[in-house]
């Protein structure tokens, strides 16, 4: 019977390979999605008939409450809301590994159980409340700005060294429950610390290190209960985290140690000049010059996400394309709040995913673009990251909307973005500001064109 | 006979370097799916979460493995779910 089980845990672990693998075309996709739940699925009935089990009724209970509340959420989550569902998410599943890992805690384990033990607990604490106040951040119940105060490193510090006495403690004394609790709360607390500093546009970066997190937090669990199936789903996941993260950073120009400790909302050394003035254009005069475009590139951003304005881009999309007009969509990497948001956004609104080019696709084109569109979109868009050494994001690879021929930029007002960054793309001679809220001055648009 | 503590760190090993060949492949724009999918095979600390709370005692551990079953069950379901809900709306055009 063990044997039966150990192979069973085989195959599921073949089938989440063979999911992942799947996941690499977006026609294959959904059905890498399937394979992979089948290999969940298997997993999970096969650990149900372990001859250890005794009493079903609990495991009963806690799965229906469970699972009700996942597939109800998964139900009703508006697409625009995917990060913060991913960030819980990520948290309940670091929650699930720490109380695993306090679960296998007895008299009887080794120094080896007794050490990913602790570690199961650690990452398994900081993600959950690591990722409870990334939730909070971008679904704004807390500010969502940078936290930084007087000797945060020290503090921070304190902290570091306060979880590993307290974890050699442990390892020296199990059974001795103060050091357990002491680890647990110092890991709880340290996750908090370890977000705060994160500011708003960084939030790409903490999710998918997250993410990260709750696979190796996982995996932790697997070393101290000893069961293969957690080691390898864990560790595919917490390499998915970390290729996402790594992405991220470069496609902000920053070392993962630079986002995760220098609270980059606070920067405020900006020497970017601008010159030339903002010129706005009335929603008629924006549809004369759309009229007359054959290429049309758009460039979305977080505020379509908040405006909600997928749906009309899509029909000015449809519009444009019956004109004799060529659409297509540039996808910054770090757009929105997580990797790929704007993806699903648009997919959401049923826009095709051949339409949607990576930026390093899309900027050899700008220059025969007649007219770029920038929906809520600033610092990826911002040529001062491309033109002034000065500027705090020098460097960052954007996408050049500046050498289409004509850019509009939908924008609330001319209040700056993201830690005040100023953007000389809005003062170009070829920039005109359509001010408004997008989905309003889309749908103006629209109206225009019928 | 190999230690299973080797045993185990060999396993894993393997995983994170094929891990990182998988997901590398992965295409931008399917980035969010792969967070939420990957997600719900986090959720695979469930495997481990029943074992520990079907022991029948009503001891700590018990309770424990109960409460991880239930929070590492919203993972699985919501993440497979809402995964599948975002893939279905990957269209190409004409098809």
């Amino acid at each position: 019977m063990e044997l039966l089980i150990q192979f069973a845990y085989v195959v599921s672990a073949a089938l989440f390979v063979m999911g992942l693998k799947q996941l690499g075309s977006p026609a294959t996709a959904r059905r890498g999605n399937m394979i992979s739940s089948l290999g969940m699925l298997i997993a999970v009935v096969v650990a149900l008939l372990d001859q250890g089990i005794v009493e079903y009724q609990w495991i009963m209970i806690g799965f229906a409450v469970g699972a009700i509340i996942g597939a109800s959420a998964a139900r009703l989550v508006e697409m625009t809301a995917m990060p913060e569902m991913v960030a819980l998410f990520n948290g309940f599943g670091g929650m699930a590994s720490l109380l695993v890992g306090w679960a296998a805690l007895d008299a009887s384990a080794g120094s080896f159980t007794l050490i990913t033990i602790v570690l199961s607990i650690l990452i398994g604490g900081l993600t959950f409340t690591g990722s409870m106040v990334a939730y909070g951040k971008l679904s704004e119940f807390v500010g969502s700005g940078a936290v930084v105060f007087k000797g945060q490193q020290i503090v921070n510090s304190l902290i570091v060294l306060g979880i590993l006495y307290s974890a050699t403690m442990f390892v020296q004394q199990p059974m001795n429950p103060q050091w357990l609790y002491l680890v647990i709360g110092l890991a709880l607390v340290f996750g908090v610390m370890a977000v705060i500093p994160i500011g708003g546009a960084d939030m790409p970066v903490v999710i998918s290190l997250l993410n990260s997190y709750s696979g190796l937090a996982a995996c932790a669990a697997g070393f101290a209960i000893n069961n293969n199936i957690l080691i390898v789903a864990g560790s595919l996941v917490g390499a998915s985290g970390i290729i996402l993260t790594r992405i991220m950073c470069k496609a902000m120009n920053r070392s993962l140690a630079n986002v995760l400790f220098s609270g980059f909302g606070s920067v405020k050394d900006d020497t970017t000049t601008v010159e030339g003035e903002v010129k706005p254009i009335s929603v008629e005069d924006a549809y004369y010059v759309l009229e007359a475009a054959s290429t049309v590139a758009v460039i979305p951003g977080y505020g379509m996400a908040v405006a909600q304005a997928q749906h009309v881009v899509k029909e000015l999309q449809l519009l444009l394309e019956k004109n004799g007009c060529e659409v297509v969509y540039g996808i910054h990497p770090v757009a929105g709040r997580m990797p790929g948001h704007m993806n699903v956004l648009l997919a959401e609104a049923d826009v095709s995913y051949d339409l949607l080019l990576e930026m390093d696709d899309i900027n050899p084109r700008m220059e025969n673009v007649d007219v770029a569109i920038v929906i809520g979109a600033n610092d990826v868009v911002n040529p001062a990251a491309r033109e002034n050494e000065g500027s705090p994001i020098y460097g960052m690879p954007v996408i050049n909307v500046d050498q289409a021929r004509t850019v509009f930029v939908l924008k609330r007002s001319m209040a700056s973005g993201f830690a005040g960054i100023e953007n000389p793309l809005f003062y170009k001679d070829n920039t005109r500001m359509l001010f408004g809220d997008a989905k309003e001055s889309i749908g103006g648009l629209t109206r225009e064109f019928e | 006979m190999i230690p299973a503590e080797v045993f185990l760190t060999f396993i894993l090993m393997l995983s994170i370097f094929l891990g990182f060949e998988l997901i590398s492949k992965v295409p931008a724009t399917l980035h969010t799916p792969l967070m939420s999918g990957s997600n719900a095979i986090s959720g695979i600390t469930l495997v481990g979460a029943v074992s520990l709370a079907g022991t029948g005692h009503q001891d700590m551990a018990n309770w424990l493995g109960a409460g991880a079953v239930a929070l590492a069950s919203i993972n699985v379901v919501g993440g497979y779910l809402v995964t599948d809900r975002m893939l279905a709306m990957f269209k190409k055009k004409g098809g």
